[in-house]
This record gives structure tokens, sequence and C-alpha cells, in this order.
């Protein structure tokens, strides 16, 4: 399964910069076969037959969740810009995820990253470090929940 | 019409990064500027085809992104290599 | 349609213009890379899906750019952040640290 999955990346990444036409779709599959039988033994993600329905989750409950919480995001960081006097109360927190998988763990850091006043700076094992703005919790419970708690209920949906 | 105006948006930005950059008073303040400066290049290089309506420019911008990347990833290990004396 | 690509256009314009704001104004390293890297990422998202409107064609060219942003930019945000806090520029008011664990201050004889 490794192996179609690379080809399926590689081919859809050749197609998209392409453009479609007959002689493209030929020399991308050709290019994607070898590059597939090179690149195939340093991956380590896998497709199975729950990949559509995934898809489906991924795109119709956590990208309108991830978009809105960018709008959001935005709007916080031009009230913050504006406003003469910057209130702030910054820190370093450690929050812990249960997340598995390299990719999984990617999508959580750069929602983390990409939400109001968090910035996620390093990940070690089962703990990201967050930069905040605005240090509201005490303990390691109290900061996982305002700061991942929906991200990481929606992408424990999609990568299980 | 449209294009003066997004490119006089996208000019201010623009400038406030390099004046950034040029003022930055540590290393680390100018490597932020010049990755805001390079992602607002990317959105420099889309409208400049729409200007000319010419998806060339496209493919350009997307090269663009791929090397503004791997630069920041490189400034970023530079100056994680000589942290000094805290 | 004409419409509607504008004012795509016109809120990414104005996003940038945000970011280079942020960084411009922000008083230390850490919310200068929070401000630009969310400002622009928005102004990115929104300024290529005007153009995307504006000429169908490039829906899908414009679509991969956005998925590239949309991954490569908070990684590249979080290096520079991590670059920085190694490299001692650490703001005066923090309330609490817990990334000094990670990186202690005596492990300086790498490199």
């Amino acid at each position: 399964m490794k192996y179609v999955a690379t080809f399926l990346v590689l081919f859809a990444s050749y197609i998209l910069l392409a453009g479609f036409y007959v002689q493209e779709l030929i020399l991308g599959a050709i290019v994607s076969i070898i590059l597939t039988i090179i690149l195939a033994k340093l991956v380590n993600y896998t497709i199975d037959y729950r990949f559509p329905v995934k898809l489906l989750v991924f795109i119709f409950a956590y990208l309108p969740v991830f978009i809105w919480k960018l709008i959001l995001s935005n709007i916080d960081v031009a009230r913050r810009v504006l406003s003469p006097k910057i209130p702030l109360n910054p820190g370093f927190v450690k929050i812990k995820t249960d997340l598995k998988g390299d990719f999984a763990k990617l999508a959580l850091a750069n929602s983390i990253t990409l939400t109001p006043g968090t910035l996620s700076v390093d990940i070690k094992d089962e703990y990201i470090y967050v930069h905040t703005v605005d240090v509201k919790g005490k303990t390691l419970e109290e900061n996982t929940k305002n700061i991942s708690g929906i991200f990481e209920k929606l992408l424990g949906g999609v990568f299980k | 019409m449209i294009d003066i105006i997004v490119f006089s948006l996208v000019g201010l930005g623009i400038l406030f990064a390099v004046i950034r950059l040029l003022k930055g008073p540590t290393p680390a303040d100018r490597v932020v500027a010049l990755d805001t400066f390079n992602i607002i290049v990317i959105g420099v290089i889309a409208l400049l085809a729409y200007h000319f309506q010419n998806s060339l420019y496209l493919d350009i911008a997307i090269v663009y992104a791929i090397l503004a990347f791997i630069e920041t990833i490189v400034f970023a290990r530079y100056l994680e290599g000589n942290h000094g004396d805290c | 349609m004409e419409i509607v690509s504008y004012v795509f256009m016109i809120i990414g314009g104005l996003f940038y213009l945000l970011g280079g704001l942020g960084v411009l104004r922000m008083p230390d390293t850490f919310d200068r890379i929070q401000a630009g890297t969310k400002a622009t990422t928005l102004g990115a998202f929104t300024l290529l899906i005007g153009i995307g409107i504006a000429n169908p064609d490039w829906l899908l060219k414009v679509f991969l750019i956005i998925v590239f942003i949309a991954l490569a930019n908070p990684i590249g945000s979080s290096a520079l952040a991590k670059a920085a806090y190694r490299s001692c520029e650490l703001p005066k008011n923090l309330v609490q640290d817990d990334l000094k664990e990670l990186f202690g201050g005596e492990d300086n004889d790498s490199n």
C-alpha cells in the first residue's frame, strides 16, 4: 500500500503542476513510477480503504473550524497591532497531545500556530511547547484544554 | 484601477517589513522581517500574473515559495548554531 | 463575479498590510513572529483566492500554492521561534517558561 500512496501523491503533484494533457499524463506516470521505486523506502505513511471517509471528515469537519479560527486570530492580531497600548502577558507553556504519527502532529502544530495568540515552538515526544501572549491556566491540563482542545478532538477523528 | 489599490496596499506592507529588516535590533528580528517579506512577495508575483493575464507567473510564485521556505529554514539553522552565552 | 474577486483581493492586501505593520510595531521577537505569520498567511489565502475567482482556469494552481503556504509557513515560523529562543533573546516580562527544561543553559558545546 505504501507504493500506491507514494505513487498517487507524486502523480497528483505532477498533474497539478503540468496540466491536463495526454503527453503530460503519460510522462507523469513514467516519472512517478521511477520516483516511487526510489523513494518508497524512505516514507512511512500509508492509505487504506477508509481514506475517502477520512478525507471527507477532514474537509467538512476540520477545515471550517480551522478557517474560522484563522479569521479570529487575524482579528485578534489587528486589535493588538492597532491599539496603542498593547496588552501582553507572555509565556512559554507546555501542552500534551495524544495523537500518534508525524503527520497528525504536524497538522496539530500548524493549527496551534494559526490560532489566536499561540505559536508552537517545538515538539518533544508527546509534548508541544507553545509560546502564548496571554498565559491563562496554571497546570498542564488547563493549558492543554485551552489551547488545543477542539483541534485535538477533530484531528483525533481524522487520524485514527 | 483595482490593480493600483491592491498594489499600493501590498507595497505598504513590504515597506513596513523592510523598515523592520533595516532597523531590527537582533538578527532574529531581521530574519522574521525577511520571512514576512518573502510571503508578501509571493502575493505580488500572483498579482503580476493577474495584471498581465499570464499564468506563467504562477509557476514563478510556486518556485519562489519553495525557495523562501528553504531560505527561512537555513537562516533559522544558522541562528540556532551560533547561540552563545546566556 | 468580478466584484467578488475585487473584494477578496482588497481584503488580502489589507491583511498583508496588517502583517507588515505587525512586524514593525510589535514589541518583541516572538510577537513579531506571531503577527507576521498569521496575518500574511490569511492575506495570501484571500489574495490568491481572489485571483483564482477572477481567472477560473488558474484555480488548481492557485490551490496548490495555498496548500503549500499553509504547510510551509507555520513550519518556518516554528523553526524561527526555536532559533530565536536558543539565541538568548528572551523578552523581559515572561510569566512562565516551560521551555527551559528542554534547552538548559549548559549545552553550548555543540557547534
